[in-house]
């Protein structure tokens, strides 16, 4: 899973496959960071959006 | 005594009513809670899977929820990233029944493995030459995004909205829900697509094994289009079903037109390109490796040649020209017929991909292997069904799930006499009713 794992080797099928899965679980990861992030600011802020 | 937490503007059963739905639906998923504690703790052994059969009923249901679950990533697809706005009616729902399926295929396989507290083996000592594995990866991460996409609307509850940090990540998290949706449609494109290869590299098994695109076989894009095609039936059949369960027009007919034209017309294209693949597979494969089509519909009880017409042109072609008309898409039996026999065809060809791939016999000692599950491998498969159940009922009952629905059923107030006094005083303390019921 990392390239740190034993088993791991740089290999095109490895780079490949967790290079995806990486991918993936940063953009969620990210995203969600971002909105929790700006909740807590507009929150803090007293922010009104009555508009979703 | 919960109608705080009830939305707005809607009419709901008392709660003693919702309590002892719930409670009849808790005991089914009890039962399958039970069955399941017994393989947990007993093993595999509570199960009819045998050396014939290691893959059975369970990995059919995880398949068949999989594709019927491809609802949510369709539509997400389709109201995201093609701007398809109609639909944003009925994304809640699909959203739901998707995180319904996932979670339900994850629940299965966990159940499957046997040895659950292993279950992060596929991620930490990954297997990277295996369709499984991206199956895993992209199943575990797309039920992530689906988690995503549900929990604005968890967030949206009456009582949870007043909380200004929740409000502002519901807020936020439907502002960059494109992007979720685009990762999720990137995740379901593959993880479909490699539960079609997974039988489609089986060189082994004659009846699976196709040729195709690089590495990927021709079922792996079979697969991804069957659930494109069939979610969103299931999407609809569930809410028609919720429609007459709760006696209410839940979604407008734009919403649940446009999806069905949608749907039949991927239906049309998918059994075409299935038909075009059998034909190739019946002429060419098969008989390269020596074999005929009818040796794999011959000589047992149950596969015959009713299967594969049942799946491509009863449950194939019938529901994709009625999809794809106007007339039938307007009538309501049609579209319930139609709807309904999309989901049994793909559901079918889970089936057959997995289960008649194992009863064929590929040895010349070999005879057709016939397989029937245990009430273990039975209760487990029906606990999902339970689960979801329940799940849809709380979310309708304290979930803005159906944005339309209190415009849809407006509510009207009592007639004048049956008014306490204070009531005729201000129209924002007046006690409604429902239009219809």
């Amino acid at each position: 899973m990392f390239p740190f794992n034993f088993e791991w080797i740089w290999d095109m099928s490895h780079v490949v496959f967790m290079g995806g899965l990486w991918y993936a679980l940063n953009i969620l990861g990210i995203g969600m960071t971002y909105c929790i992030v700006k909740a807590i600011l507009d929150a803090s802020k007293g922010k009104d959006n009555h508009n979703h | 005594m919960d109608s705080a937490l009830i939305p707005k503007g809607v009419k709901r059963c008392p709660l003693w009513q919702f309590a002892l739905f719930i409670g009849a639906v808790s005991a089914v998923l009890g039962w399958g809670v039970y069955a399941m504690l017994l393989c947990w703790f007993k093993g595999l052994n509570q199960t009819n899977m045998n050396d014939y059969y290691g893959f059975a009923l369970w990995i059919w249901a995880d398949l068949a929820v999989i594709a019927i679950g491809g609802g949510a990533f369709f539509t997400g697809l389709l109201k995201y990233i093609f701007g398809k706005d109609d639909l944003k009616n009925i994304i809640n729902y699909a959203v739901l029944i998707g995180f319904i399926c996932y979670s339900s295929a994850l629940l299965i396989l966990a159940i499957d493995i046997g040895q659950p507290l292993r279950g992060w083996f596929i991620f930490w000592h990954a297997n990277v030459h295996s369709m499984l594995t991206e199956v895993a990866f992209c199943l575990t991460c797309y039920f992530g995004v689906l988690t995503i996409e549900y929990i604005p609307l968890i967030l949206e509850n009456r009582q949870i909205d007043r909380v200004p940090f929740f409000h502002h990540l519901s807020h936020n998290m439907h502002e960059i829900m494109a992007v979720f949706a685009a990762t999720g449609a990137f995740l379901s494109f593959f993880h479909q697509g490699s539960l079609g290869g997974v039988a489609g590299v089986l060189f082994g098994r004659p009846f699976a094994f196709r040729e195709g695109l690089l590495v990927w076989p021709w079922t792996f894009f079979l697969f991804t289009w069957s659930a494109a095609a069939c979610g969103p039936c299931f999407t609809i059949l569930v809410t028609k079903i919720t429609e007459a369960v709760t006696r209410k027009k839940l979604v407008k007919d734009n919403a649940i037109e446009l999806l069905a034209k949608i749907s039949g017309w991927m239906i049309l294209t998918y059994i075409i390109a299935k038909t075009i693949d059998t034909w190739y597979w019946a002429k060419v494969l098969a008989p390269s490796k020596g074999l005929t089509m009818m040796d794999f519909y011959s000589n047992n009880p149950l596969y015959g040649i009713w299967i594969l017409i049942t799946e491509i042109v009863i449950c194939g072609f019938v529901p994709a020209f009625i999809l794809i008309t106007k007339k039938g898409r307007k009538n309501s039996l049609a579209l319930w017929i139609a709807v309904t026999l999309a989901v049994v065809g793909v559901c079918l060809n889970r089936w057959v991909m997995v289960l008649q791939v194992l009863a064929i016999p590929v040895m010349t000692f070999d005879i057709w292997a016939m397989y029937f599950p245990s009430w273990q491998e039975i209760a487990t498969t029906i606990l999902p069904v339970a689960y979801g159940i329940i799940l849809i009922a709380l979310s309708y009952r304290y979930l803005p799930v159906f944005p339309n629905e209190a415009e849809l059923n407006p509510l009207e107030p009592l007639p004048v006499e049956d008014q306490e006094p204070s009531e005729l005083l201000g129209d924002q303390e007046r006690e409604l009713i429902p239009a219809e019921a």
